[in-house]
């Protein structure tokens, strides 16, 4: 039994049972399968988050993502400038208690360098509907080449604990034909 | 041997009790489902208001109660029901006196001391950190403190396990190797050194910094290292269940494992990989390269997710061969559907296994692929993959043995048999359910640790779809039928241990039904001729379902905005 | 390993008798060594190739 020692001495030769060995296979296989795919989609797929970081003082990164916001912005939006950067530029969204600043108005089908820093705590950035969702660090500047196909208008929710008016961080990003 | 070891002989097992190692395990036992029922108020006001008919507590109290449920019942509840499970496989089953139990009590009162400490916390109302406490997010420095010295009294009693284990040996009180169920906590064991290690390294200087001694806590840093512990106490738990399923099913059927080898093979590839799934939140950070990333997420090439699914087969199978040896033999499930479904261990054990397989692992392999993490991360669908391993599973587990624990060592009638053979499907159930439809509010988006999905106090608009809220609704019931789950098990056995007919010095216990040892299955015949065709049945669904269920969630991944 | 085994009919077919324990069975025999390799495995993987990994990510010019 397994709550008694092994019955015989020497169980490591024990044959294993053909249904075992079978199943082992199968499982071992399948794991190779999904390891795979991983590395299969980095050549094939299109949803690959980079690995490009810097470490960046929030100080810094606010000085840039102001820099955008002066030359960008098109319009105000209940206190939020709108900001239209030129398609293939460095995109810059402050996470901040509790915001996402500014809003970004984006065109459809055109890449962007989208960087993601926190002036505070943790904050997590959750697209929504699309439902990519990615951690955002104070100290780090997360670059992503994002490509929006489908134009609407779109949330970005906090998704990582932040304090008190957590439930309040929602920001948000036009896709414009 | 020492004279001074009090010892008593079990009457139903034949085995040598040592009364030190008896009274740990109860004192574990009962700390942890004091934990466990203060956990489970907190998380029922948590889902309470999450459910948006309800919206229960307001914003301050949510984050404060989602803080302590994730504290109590994550970490507190199961760690004491982990050393519980350490000396009960070490002393007990090894026949042997337990080591040093002066230091195991040392531990305890750590433990103890630690929880108390880290809870008032909480209460107290500064450290609403949740479980996580990411910096720069400071709570009080009792929290951290508490959380140390908690740390600290589980080290002890995992040494305490490792030293009977070189006293069992050396003494001679069992021949040959140990039992695959201490084999099973010693992997426990193992990866629960690797986790408080971890936490000390991490969590020590956050104290300091939390008292003003160190100015800087990196939160790249922090958060590697902190979910180093925090989820390889989730891979103690894994790999105490798994060896609760096999304790129980040999307790219960007399079963044997259907291969030495192989299900010692897949604890190895738990004590050696699982802990590298801490990798699974950190797959949205920026900074870590593919490789990291791939390597570890994938426990090494998905090595340990192997013992895993060793394990889903062999466990049922060893059941399935021990009921066919007696005579259950009629058509592919006989031997189940004649399986003692009124015995709380059983049921309670074999939904353990699958939910902890359908619902906690299929998930978690899913949601821990590199690139689909993307789509699930920081949503409801996490807390939904870890009640389905952690509470479907584990807690499950843990609440079917000790059905078996108060007869056994606790030596009491066990009360209100009935409602304890309703308890793991009410409480089952509700489980399934909180984990389901947390999982599909995730995929519709919707983020965990939030009080308000209206989002009506933001400054600016945003609206989940429709479904999420249902989901949510559904959510709320399914917790609430939990909650009452719980609360029977709370009740039998707070009630058995402390209220429940002492049971006589000699006297075997009817209910749970254990048949004695001599019922034990020897051999199950040659290896070529084993035959557990149901259990090839029931895998062969597993592996569908998974199959099917990842590429779904590479299908789902695909339909995103591409990015790089 | 010093046990003498005189119990079941499958012992090995090894004749030195003494030491004829199979290496993996002893490997996993033994709770101090896989410990050992409990610990370094993840602790050298995940833990030291992380933090290196974060070290090495560059400051924004």
């Amino acid at each position: 039994m397994a709550i008694t020692p092994p019955s015989e001495r020497i169980w490591w030769r024990q044959p294993i049972a053909r249904v075992e060995l079978i199943w082992i296979c199968l499982a071992f296989t399948w794991g190779l399968i999904m390891f795979f795919m991983m590395i299969y989609w980095h050549g094939a797929g299109q949803q690959n988050l980079s690995s490009e970081a810097y470490q960046i003082k929030p100080e810094r990164f606010a000085e840039r993502a102001q820099a955008m916001i002066d030359n960008y912005q098109v319009r105000e939006e209940n206190g939020f400038p709108v900001v239209r950067p030129p398609a293939g530029s460095d995109v810059y969204l402050i996470a901040r208690l509790w915001q996402w600043w500014p809003i970004l108005e984006l065109e459809k089908d055109q890449s962007y360098r989208l960087h993601l820093s926190s002036m505070d705590y943790q904050h997590g950035f959750s697209l929504q509907p699309v439902n990519i969702n990615v951690q955002v660090h104070p100290g780090y500047d997360m670059v992503m080449t994002l490509k929006p196909d489908q134009a609407g208008e779109f949330g970005v929710v906090c998704n990582e604990f932040c304090g008190i008016g957590h439930h309040m961080m929602v920001g948000k990003i036009y896709v414009v034909e | 041997m020492s004279n001074l070891v009090d010892f008593r002989t079990c009457p139903t097992t034949g085995l040598r009790v040592d009364k030190s190692a008896e009274n740990l395990i109860k004192a574990n036992a009962v700390a942890a489902v004091v934990f466990l029922s203060i956990g489970g108020l907190f998380g029922l006001l948590v889902a309470l208001t999450r459910w948006p008919a309800v919206h229960f507590l307001p914003a301050d109290w949510f984050y404060l109660a989602l803080t302590a449920h994730g504290l109590d019942v994550l970490l507190v509840w199961i760690i004491f029901f982990e050393m519980a499970v350490l000396y009960f496989a070490s002393a007990i089953l090894l026949n042997s006196r337990l080591a040093g139990p002066r230091w195991a009590w040392t531990g305890f009162g750590l433990m103890l001391a630690g929880a108390l400490i880290t809870n008032v916390a909480v209460l107290r109302g500064q450290s609403s950190v949740m479980f996580t406490s990411y910096v720069p997010m400071q709570a009080e420095p009792a929290f951290y403190l508490g959380i140390i010295l908690f740390a600290v009294g589980a080290l002890i009693g995992c040494f305490v396990f490792f030293g009977t284990l070189v006293i069992a040996k050396q003494a001679r009180t069992y021949e040959g190797s140990i039992p695959l169920v201490t084999f099973g906590a010693l992997t426990a064991a193992i990866i629960a050194v690797f986790t408080i290690a971890s936490g000390a390294i991490i969590l020590i200087p956050t104290l300091l910094w939390s008292v003003g001694l160190v100015s800087h806590i990196d939160p790249l840093v922090y958060k590697t290292i902190w979910w180093a512990m925090g989820h390889s106490s989730q891979q103690i738990n894994v790999s105490a269940h798994v060896a609760v399923w096999y304790a129980i099913a040999a307790m219960v059927f007399g079963a044997k494992p259907l291969s030495e080898k192989v299900s010692r093979m897949a604890f190895l590839m738990y004590i050696l990989f699982l802990q590298l799934a801490s990798a699974h939140h950190m797959l949205v950070e920026p900074g870590f390269s593919p490789e990291w990333k791939i390597f570890n997420t994938s426990y090494a090439m998905y090595l340990a997710v192997l013992g895993s699914m060793i394990h889903g087969m062999t466990v049922p199978g060893s059941i399935e061969a021990a009921q066919r040896a007696r005579g259950l033999t009629k058509g592919m499930f006989e031997w189940l559907r004649k399986a003692p479904w009124g015995n709380p261990a059983f049921a309670g054990m074999f939904m353990s296994l699958v939910f902890f397989g359908f619902i906690g692992g299929i998930s978690g392999v899913v949601m821990g692929t590199e690139q689909i993490n993307l789509i699930m991360h920081n949503t409801l669908y996490v807390p939904g993959h870890f009640h389905g391993t952690v509470v479907a599973g584990t807690t499950l587990a843990f609440m079917a043995i000790t059905y078996l624990l108060v007869p056994l060592i606790f030596r009491r009638e066990l009360m209100m048999k009935k409602l304890a053979s309703w308890q793991p499907y009410v409480f089952g159930i509700g489980v399934a359910g909180i984990s389901l439809f947390m999982m599909g509010a995730g995929t519709l988006g919707v983020s965990r640790r939030h009080w308000d999905m209206t989002f009506a106090d933001a400054q600016l608009p945003f609206d989940y779809p429709s479904a999420a809220y249902l989901m949510m609704g559904l959510n709320g019931i399914f917790a609430v039928l939990a909650a009452i789950g719980g609360l029977m098990f709370i009740v039998i056995v707070v009630g058995s241990v402390f209220f429940g007919r002492r049971l006589g010095q000699d006297e075997k216990p009817e209910y749970p039904e254990v048949p004695p040892q001599s019922a034990a299955v020897g051999h199950y015949g040659s290896s070529e001729t084993l035959r557990i065709p149901g259990t090839v049945f029931l895998v062969g669904i597993f592996f569908v379902a998974f199959v099917l269920y990842y590429f779904v969630n590479w299908k789902y991944l695909s339909e995103v905005w591409p990015l790089s | 390993m010093t046990e003498t085994s005189d119990s079941e009919e499958a012992v090995s077919p090894d004749p030195s008798g003494q030491d004829s324990i199979p290496l993996m069975q002893r490997v996993l025999d033994n709770p101090f060594l896989l410990l050992v390799l409990g610990i370094a495995v993840p602790a050298v993987f995940y833990i030291i190739w992380g933090i290196i990994e974060i070290t090495q990510i560059p400051i924004a010019d």
